[in-house]
């Protein structure tokens, strides 16, 4: 008789976990969640709320004080510290690298450790590298000549060398910028569903963990858990007024990245540099050779050919086939008054805000109090 | 004055034979170094263990302090008055010269060792851990090698006190460079009491110089240069 999985396994589970330091301070008050196996699984909450305790309790940098962790199956309790830990990736809060070795040795920790043949240790410590965006030179530095974010992404290397299936991240991206944040957040993504890799991720930034996260377990002071929930359902059904305030004053439009939806998209006759605008359109939009959107003219401001310096840039691109938050945002955004749609970065057509506005009226409401998240 | 020591130092005799300065320079530096290696040998791995597991603290800190306070003549006079009636030879004598330099090289080396492992970032030790080092990769691999800045100047420090105080084997007859001092003041030979102070100072900052050596070589860059 063939088995039936219908669950999706857990990688990580935590039961009825307690940690009560030396000093009687409970950091972590009967934690319970699970971490499904290929997700990202992200802690959030406020300063001081248990985070980081919780995430090492799971590779035992800190041992609990009640409860119980599986890791893979088996009880954490019952395997050896060092051994657990050479299998589980880390990344520490603050990098936490090695001054006395370079970028390249700190990021061969692990396959070392697990005694890797040396050049397979090197040469997957140079991809990894790559994979951060800090291939070439950097290799043969040293951590005190690197900034704050770039040692951050050292970390991450380092967490990813040893091909662990899990991983524990603590803020890794706290330092860095949020241009380069939210590449290396998309990177991080990308690469995440390659790889299958079940992780489990701090941060203290509700954004990011809507952004990266699977599933979401929101930590309140005390550390006891708020609500466990995937990100779309913390947005539209947060537990009670500490959640709602947690998740911020704007989570109806952030609600609105998981929300899809047909909207109207009307076809535009795009011009290109040097034709001149057309005569019965206020806007015309302007695209490139691989007509990709550079832009929008105003028919009266301009005369003669287009040039460079008559478009109006601005106006974010909304993918085709993206959420109503993409295309609010396009039709918001946009010069002309009108959202600019594209696929694959090429131009499909345009659409208006009043459509997006109304479909967005009749998309299923948030409930819970609207006033809660104004309680700040 | 300055004229007469130097015509005593450059008198091709006064190298010469086996109570020469070249004998004697050696002998103070055997001295000298197996005085370090003794401290060493007690005060390395004592250093390590408090570093390393945070215990015994307290104990590092009053040896530090205690040894410090000995007086280096009333030691040696007591531990040759010891050991004159067990011992026989010049071991009598150079035992206690060698106990009362181990005595002194102990607590720089101790403060060295212990505070350059205590020290250590403690989220480099986190990271160690973390990554699944066992406690003595970590000892090994990352604190000792993050140490040897300070645990080099502790040697350094140990070995310029021992080569200043080795001079004091010539009081109880033994050789070395205190042998000129000791000499010289008997005989009232000044010359010669201003040259081996003089040859007991160079030799200190050639030895220093050496270490300084092994230690650009040994240190990682990464604790050095930050631009
Ligand atoms: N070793 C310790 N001894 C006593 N109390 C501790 C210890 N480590 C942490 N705490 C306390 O436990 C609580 C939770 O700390 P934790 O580091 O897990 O918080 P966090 O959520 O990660 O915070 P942050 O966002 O600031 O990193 C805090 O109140 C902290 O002061
Ligand atoms: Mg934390």
């Amino acid at each position: 008789m063939p088995t039936v999985r219908y669950m999706v396994s857990c990688m990580i589970r935590l039961e009825g976990v307690t940690k009560r330091y030396a000093d009687g301070t409970v950091a972590v008050d009967n934690l319970s969640f699970e971490a499904p196996e290929g997700k990202i699984t992200v802690l959030v909450g406020p300063s001081g709320c248990g985070k980081t305790t919780s995430l090492r309790m799971i590779n035992r940098m800190i041992e609990p004080t009640e409860g119980k962790i599986f890791v893979d199956g088996k009880d954490a309790s019952s395997l050896k510290p060092a051994e657990l830990r050479r299998s589980i990736g880390y990344v520490i809060q603050h990098a936490g690298l090695f001054p006395h070795r370079t970028v390249l040795s700190n990021v061969q920790t692990v396959p070392n450790l697990l005694k890797w043949d040396k050049k397979r240790a090197k040469d997957r410590a140079m991809e990894v590298l790559e994979l951060v965006g800090l291939g070439g030179d950097f290799a043969k530095r040293y951590p005190g000549q690197l900034s704050g974010g770039q040692q951050q992404r050292v970390g991450v290397a380092r967490a990813l060398a040893g091909d662990p299936t899990v991983m524990l991240m603590d803020e890794p991206f706290s330092a860095i910028d949020p241009v380069v944040r939210e590449v290396l957040q998309d990177e991080f993504l990308s690469l995440q569903e390659r790889l299958g890799t079940t992780i489990v991720m701090v941060t203290h930034d509700i954004d990011e963990a809507i952004k990266l996260g699977h599933r979401i377990a929101v930590l309140r002071e005390g550390g006891t858990l708020a609500q466990f929930s995937s990100p779309d359902d913390l947005l539209a059904h947060p537990n009670d007024d500490f959640v709602a305030g947690f998740v911020g004053r704007d989570r109806g439009y952030r609600a609105l990245s998981f929300q899809r939806a047909e909207v109207p998209i009307y076809p535009a006759q795009p011009v290109e540099l040097g034709d001149r605008p057309l005569p019965d359109e206020e806007w015309s939009i302007v695209v490139d050779a691989n007509r990709h959107p550079i832009g929008w003219v105003e028919r009266d401001a301009v005369e003669g050919p287009i040039s460079q310096s008559d478009l109006q840039l601005g106006g974010t691109l909304a993918e085709e086939h993206g959420s109503l938050r993409g295309f609010l945002d396009a039709a918001l955004s946009s010069p002309s008054g009108r959202g600019v749609v594209v696929n694959e970065g090429r131009l499909v057509g345009t659409l208006r805000p009043q459509e997006v506005l109304q479909i967005i009226r009749k998309a299923p409401r948030p409930s819970g109090d609207t006033i809660a998240g104004d309680s700040e | 004055m300055i004229s007469s020591v130097f015509d005593w130092l450059s008198t091709p005799a006064n190298w010469e034979g086996d109570r020469g300065i070249i004998s004697q320079t050696l002998t103070h530096l055997e001295y000298s170094l197996i005085a370090l290696v003794c401290a060493a040998l007690i005060a390395v791995p004592m250093g390590l263990y408090i570093g390393h597991t945070g215990r015994g603290r307290v104990v590092a800190v009053s040896i530090a302090g205690g040894f410090r306070a000995i007086p280096s003549l009333g030691v040696l006079f007591i531990a040759v008055l010891l050991l004159l009636p067990r011992l026989r030879g010049e071991l009598a004598f150079a035992l206690p010269s060698l106990i009362v330099l181990v005595i002194l090289a102990i607590p720089p080396i101790l403060s060295g060792v212990y505070a350059g492992i205590a020290e250590v970032d403690p989220a480099a030790r986190d990271a160690a851990k973390g990554m699944g080092m066992t406690g003595s990769q970590v000892l090994w691999q990352v604190e000792v090698p993050n140490a040897l800045p300070l645990m080099f100047s502790g040697m350094r420090s140990a070995m310029l006190q021992i080569i200043a105080t080795a001079t004091i084997a010539a009081v109880v007859g033994l050789g070395g460079l205190g042998r000129f001092l000791i000499d010289g003041q008997a005989t009232r030979d000044y010359d010669e009491m201003a040259g081996g102070a003089l040859l007991v100072a160079a030799l200190a900052l050639l030895v220093d110089f050496v270490f300084g050596l092994v230690q650009r070589f040994v240190v990682s860059p990464g604790l050095t240069k930050t631009a």
